[in-house]
């Protein structure tokens, strides 16, 4: 829903509201959205089992749809589908015949079900499947469909859409994974201080994929997309309630609200895209750059610089220009110095030479490109090719940069982006 | 606690360690096994000889076929590997890093099957 990008209500905070009255089959859906994340991490460390976990606050749900309607909904929605859940599955595992499962069923007993669940320990149960599911053991792309689906709490077929594969294939790589966590044991636990930095690093690395691929992908329904980055956004804002005091995570938030913020703006009416230095900045979101921003200053006054608040800290600095020529540049570059000596990777480097180009030139610029050429790390980058045609262009070789336009065009695969090297091809030949 | 093979696996044209290395390699693999054994997490280890000294047997036709050398197809060849004890499997891959270390090449970490013992 891509309303739920702008704000109020900030992006991807969805709070549940029991309306006393009517509740529908949209009211429970809504609360199946907002709390099946819950539930499902506090039944895992419950039953110690993901797919028993997903299993009873599947049932859960599907009793309250036969109850609620009727009876209305109950003082907490979410501890009675957790408490509900945990009487499912006490129940299961009685009427299971495997000595291992009744032995498991006795163990729980000790945990009484009917407790009502203290939230300080769901959010802990939350945490630490967090950890699972963006473990390194498991793939990239295994660990944003796991956190989709256990974190986000979205249904198998909603992952699935998200990722452009069908069901089938959604749900058999979820159920490999699941199988791996199991049988070779991947613990659900916060790691401990001296592996927190580096496993902290792969679950927010994770959230960011996530939003990327609702961010960048152009294939796909845009309604779907624009649902990924709101889940994106809904995940960073969790992570930010469960772990306070982690600068890096503030910073992420921040990094994809001040992204998010000039989504209307990244795409013109017929869906090609804008570059930032083109865009109608009025259109930007203030809201979400607002927000973005004071978490920004909250990240600078904790001084510990981290890649993801230096990256909001870029967003930040463009949030505040009003034109592509206000923006101060020379701000971006020390940042991207700052980037560079944490994150020394030769898109960052690309980075900071186009940044460059605003305060020193487009010589220099185009110079400190040629430098990064060599290396051939970036030969397979559309957009190394077109900061160059960008560069040539502004230094006059209009020639060489249609060469260059040429062969990122041979090496973009999105449609969208490929409209807008295509029409910097055709002017850049056009005053040849 | 669960028990986790890690291997070592060669990859056919690697190059042969220096005698020098060599050695060290084998030092630092026995200081790794003494600390296995007095933390409890030693179950077995061994290193093998060179994949020019495997035979494979395949009784799985009414014949029973003998043939000389490994899997014909395989690029790579188990090395050697341990066998070891571990509460999870980040206590098993931090044993593994450990091991790698040691030997100098990547370790394979698989669960063993069976009930946790």
């Amino acid at each position: 829903m891509p309303g739920a990008c702008r704000g109020p209500p900030a992006a991807g905070r969805r709070r549940l509201t029991p309306a006393a009255g009517a509740v529908d089959g949209d009211a429970i859906a809504q609360i199946f959205r907002e709390e099946s994340g819950r539930a499902i991490a506090s039944l895992v460390r419950f039953l110690g089992d993901i797919d028993l976990a997903e299993e009873a606050v599947q049932e859960a749900f599907v009793e309250a749809v036969r109850r609620w309607p009727d009876r209305g909904l109950p003082p907490s929605p979410a501890g009675w589908i957790i408490t509900t859940a945990k009487h499912r599955a006490i129940d299961r595992i009685r009427r299971e015949s495997s000595r291992e499962r009744r032995h498991h069923a006795a163990a729980m007993m000790h945990d009484d079900p009917t407790a009502p669940p203290d939230t300080g320990t769901v959010a802990d149960d939350q945490l630490r499947l967090i950890f699972t599911c963006c473990h390194p053991a498991l793939a990239p792309e295994v660990r944003m469909a796991l956190t989709l689906r256990l974190i986000a709490g979205l249904q198998t077929t909603e992952v699935a859409r998200a990722f452009l594969v069908s069901e089938s294939t959604m749900a058999q790589r979820l159920v490999r994974a699941k199988h791996k966590i199991r049988v070779a044991k991947i613990p659900y636990r916060v790691p401990d201080r001296d592996a927190l930095p580096a496993r902290l690093a792969s679950v927010l690395t994770v959230v960011y994929l996530i939003f990327n691929e609702g961010h960048v992908a152009t294939t796909g329904d845009e309604l779907v997309r624009a649902e990924l980055c709101a889940e994106a956004i809904r995940l960073a804002r969790l992570l930010d309630e469960l772990m306070p005091d982690e600068p890096e995570v503030m910073g992420l938030l921040a990094l994809l609200l001040l992204t998010d913020s000039r989504r209307a703006a990244r795409t013109s009416a017929d869906g090609s895209l804008v570059r930032l230095a083109d865009q109608d900045r009025r259109r930007w979101d203030r809201w979400l750059i607002d927000e973005g921003q004071a978490l920004v200053r909250r990240c600078l006054a904790r001084d510990e610089p981290g890649p993801f608040q230096i990256q909001a800290a870029i967003a930040a600095v463009h949030s505040d220009a009003p034109s592509a020529e206000d923006t101060d540049w020379r701000q971006i570059v020390l940042l991207y110095d700052q980037l560079l000596a944490r994150a020394p990777t030769p898109v960052v480097r690309l980075n900071r030479a186009i940044a460059l180009a605003e305060v020193d030139g487009p010589d220099v610029a185009l110079a400190e490109i040629e430098r990064l050429g060599e290396h051939g790390q970036l030969a397979r980058y559309h957009l190394f090719h077109t900061a160059r045609g960008d560069m040539l262009e502004r230094v006059g070789r209009r020639a060489d940069a249609v060469t260059c336009y040429d062969l990122a065009l041979s090496l973009v695969d999105n449609d969208s982006e490929r409209r807008v090297i295509e029409a910097r091809r055709t002017a850049a030949a056009d005053s040849v | 606690m669960k028990q986790y093979m890690l291997s070592v696996h060669h990859t056919e044209g690697d190059a042969e360690p220096t005698e020098e290395a060599m050695q060290a390699a084998f030092r630092d693999v026995d200081a790794f096994n003494e600390r296995l054994q007095s933390a409890g997490s030693w179950v077995f280890a061994c290193g093998l000889e060179g994949p020019s000294t495997s035979t494979v047997v395949d009784g799985t036709g009414n014949e029973i076929v003998t043939t000389d050398g490994p899997f014909a197809e395989a690029k790579e060849h188990l090395g050697g590997f341990w066998v070891v004890k571990a509460a999870d499997l980040d206590s098993a891959l931090a044993l593994a890093a450990a091991g790698s270390k040691a030997c100098q090449a990547p370790v394979e970490v698989r669960p063993l099957q069976g009930e946790e013992g």
